[in-house]
């Protein structure tokens, strides 16, 4: 089992046949992701590799049956990119693309409320689940398929570094979903939580949050109420300075708001095994899952 | 991005949104000049730089005559302006603002913010204006009011009378701030803002609204469709090795500590900085060299740490996915030919091709340490700056 991707879900990506579309879309074609479409206005009847490329999203959804999409569309046109894949209705979009403004992702984002379509993103790593299939464009072979641990994550490469960890523990993993590091996403920490706690597969969490925003405060918050499932998690940004972006647009302290300290000391009240020491996550793993 | 007062309040103008006449000098000289052209004392000096706390750190003063104009103004210009938002080592003021002095009756407090969690746009008023909004935010809440605004439906009338009442304005004054608000609006979402704030807005004796202070703040990501903004940009106010690595698209941040650190990734990059000083020590720099960074790029990178005088030690961490660990190598290689490396450097390297950038740096002949494992980099940076 799994959340939200598995190996029946069918991709279409968006801006396929751009550079990093291309060598993307590659990527998870040769992780066993079935990749039916592409999509890039005005190079409709073209293909890539053997993949058909469409003028629409909703020609490409009606043509293959596509109900999920990867989009790598460059910041300006992204948020016309998510909305329109919105629009064809397909179940879920992982957004790819750094750097949209925040005010056109408050206009995505308001745009999705009462539809039935789920985003992943902006600014993210993007979604894998192990041995079935990876929908993003973090590095496949790390990932130990089979469970029974769910990894949802603010950011990419820190991600990476926690799966690798879980697996040089010999621990497998469900699903592991980057949720991006901007202020304004789609799907939350709580979303995910929610459906790992739903998933019989997943035995156990782990949360990676970094400084910026209360999305880590909140997410706690609901773990107390609602999640049985043990859960071990990790906050990035103890030493980031208030007041500076720290790369990703939501990672930054403004005022007494988003530090790391509030975050941990919010995670530990409600009963999160907290690692402060991004070195010994694993063997933290390792003791609290194997109870 | 940030900006000035005085550029804000150009900005303003453009919108017809009320602000003391008066102008911009770096001279006390120039602010002699524009003073006479103000109608008549008092009129106020105010520094330019982009830290808040201006006038507590001594760089606002008021001026009775034209001769206190040019003595002030000699005063604020070229002075070292210390705030609790510009560090201990405080901020050389290179301009000064000159206004009009305003019959004030009340001082209240006006911002637009974007609201991360309901992705609405937030307009906050206050009738305790020109005091510090986080304080009176933490002790008395009820006196912020709070407007959410939907992005796709825009500001209604509703959303400024909730924000007039709430600020109990006289009739007349009422009439003047709605249009005033609404046209603040506009230009917070025509120049994609990411703060627009008003501490003081002020009511005069004749129930007019004015924007005493002004300061907008512009979401950095929106800029490609603003090119008129970043002919604001002011060099002077960014770190020189922060100006200089993002010419080369590099994600860089300069910090007091001595352990210099290269990562892929910004929470990556965070978490890094977080095991320098977990094993003791402070980190020097944030550096992400992002996704996709070219040889060229980490030799940049690398050349950029290195300048920074305070680093003892470098720690390079790369998780290899899109970058390749053997383009790391590369760059660190070429780096460290071109440059010279005169500190320890500890590279803990892991993904993609990861054996192939191994390689690269055990042929290379250069003096570089190699951890296993985060854990391991951890203690080898420590040892070298203890």
């Amino acid at each position: 089992m799994s959340i939200f991707v598995n190996k029946h879900t069918k991709l279409l990506v968006q801006g396929i046949t751009g550079r990093e579309g291309q060598f993307h879309t590659r990527q998870c074609v040769a992780y066993g992701t079935q990749v039916v479409a592409g999509v890039t206005p005005g190079k409709g009847g073209q293909t890539m590799d053997d993949i058909p490329v469409f003028n629409s999203v909703k020609a490409a959804v009606r043509e293959t049956g596509a109900n999920c999409s990867m989009i790598f569309v460059p910041p300006p046109f992204a948020a016309d990119a998510i909305m329109e894949a919105t629009d064809a209705g397909v179940d879920l979009i992982v957004a790819i693309t750094e750097g949209i403004p925040v005010m056109d992702m408050m206009k995505v984002k308001n745009y999705l409320q009462g539809k039935p379509t789920r985003l992943i993103g902006p600014n993210c790593p993007g979604i894998i689940t192990p041995g079935e299939t990876k929908i993003g464009i973090m590095p496949g072979p790390m990932h130990k398929p089979g469970g029974p641990i769910g990894v949802v994550s603010r950011s990419g490469t820190l991600t990476y570094e926690v799966v690798h960890q879980l697996t040089l523990q010999d621990i497998g993993q469900t699903t592991c979903i980057g949720i991006g590091g901007d202020p304004v996403n789609g799907t939350n920490f709580i979303d995910c939580l929610s459906a790992f706690e739903n998933d019989p597969a997943t035995e156990g969490i782990v949360m990676v949050g970094e400084i910026g925003g209360t999305a880590e405060e909140d997410a706690a918050d609901f773990i107390t109420k609602t999640v049985s499932k043990p859960v071990v998690g990790f906050i990035a940004g103890l030493t980031a300075p208030p007041g500076r972006r720290m790369g990703h647009a939501g990672a930054i302290i403004s005022g007494s708001s988003g530090t790391a300290q509030a975050k941990i000391e919010a995670m530990k009240a409600a009963g999160i095994e907290v690692c402060e020491n991004l070195g010994e996550l694993g063997e933290m793993c390792k003791t609290v899952f194997g109870k | 991005m940030k900006i000035h007062e005085y550029q804000a309040k150009e900005l303003f103008r453009k919108y017809n949104i009320p602000v003391p006449d008066g102008g911009v000098a770096f001279t006390p000289e120039e602010a002699e000049t524009l003073a006479d052209t103000l109608g008549g004392y008092p009129v106020v000096v105010k520094a330019q730089i982009h830290a808040g706390g201006r006038g507590k750190g001594g760089g606002v003063k008021l001026a009775q005559s034209k001769s206190e104009v040019t003595s002030i103004a000699g005063d604020i210009i070229g002075m070292n302006l210390v705030t609790h938002q510009t560090g201990p080592e405080g901020k050389e003021v290179k301009k000064v603002l000159v206004e009009q002095g305003l019959n004030i009756a009340k001082e209240l407090y006006l911002s637009i913010i974007p609201d991360r969690a309901t992705a609405n746009i937030v307009i906050m008023a206050s009738e305790a204006g020109g005091m510090d909004i986080e304080e009176v935010a933490a002790k008395t809440p009820e006196k912020i009011i709070k407007v959410y605004v939907d992005p796709l439906l825009g500001i209604q009338g509703f959303h400024c009378r909730e924000a007039a009442f709430g600020l109990n304005l006289p009739p007349a004054a009422i009439k003047a701030f709605i249009p005033m608000l609404q046209r603040l609006y506009q230009l917070f979402v025509d120049y994609d803002c990411s703060l627009l704030e008003i501490n003081p807005l002020v009511l005069t004796a004749e129930d007019g609204v004015i924007a005493l202070d002004a300061k907008v703040n512009f979401d950095s990501n929106a800029l490609f469709r603003h090119k008129d903004i970043m002919g604001y940009r002011d060099l002077d106010e960014e770190d020189p090795l922060e100006v200089e690595a993002s010419k080369f698209n590099l994600n860089y941040i300069n910090l007091d500590g001595n352990v210099g650190n290269m990562v892929n990734g910004a929470g990556l990059a965070m978490a890094t900085m977080d095991i320098i000083k977990l094993a003791g020590a402070e980190p020097a720099n944030f550096l992400d060299v992002g996704g996709g960074a070219s040889a060229e790029m980490v030799e940049n990178g690398f050349r950029i740490i290195l300048s920074d005088k305070n680093v003892k030690g470098i720690l390079i961490n790369i998780f290899g996915g899109i970058l390749r660990c053997d383009v790391l190598a590369e760059g660190v290689v070429q780096a460290a030919k071109k440059t010279g490396i005169e500190v320890p450097v500890v590279v803990r390297m892991e993904g993609t091709n990861v054996e192939e950038g191994r390689r690269i740096l055990a042929e290379s002949g250069l003096n570089l340490i190699t951890a296993v494992d985060l854990k391991d980099a951890a203690k080898k940076v420590a040892d070298i700056v203890a």
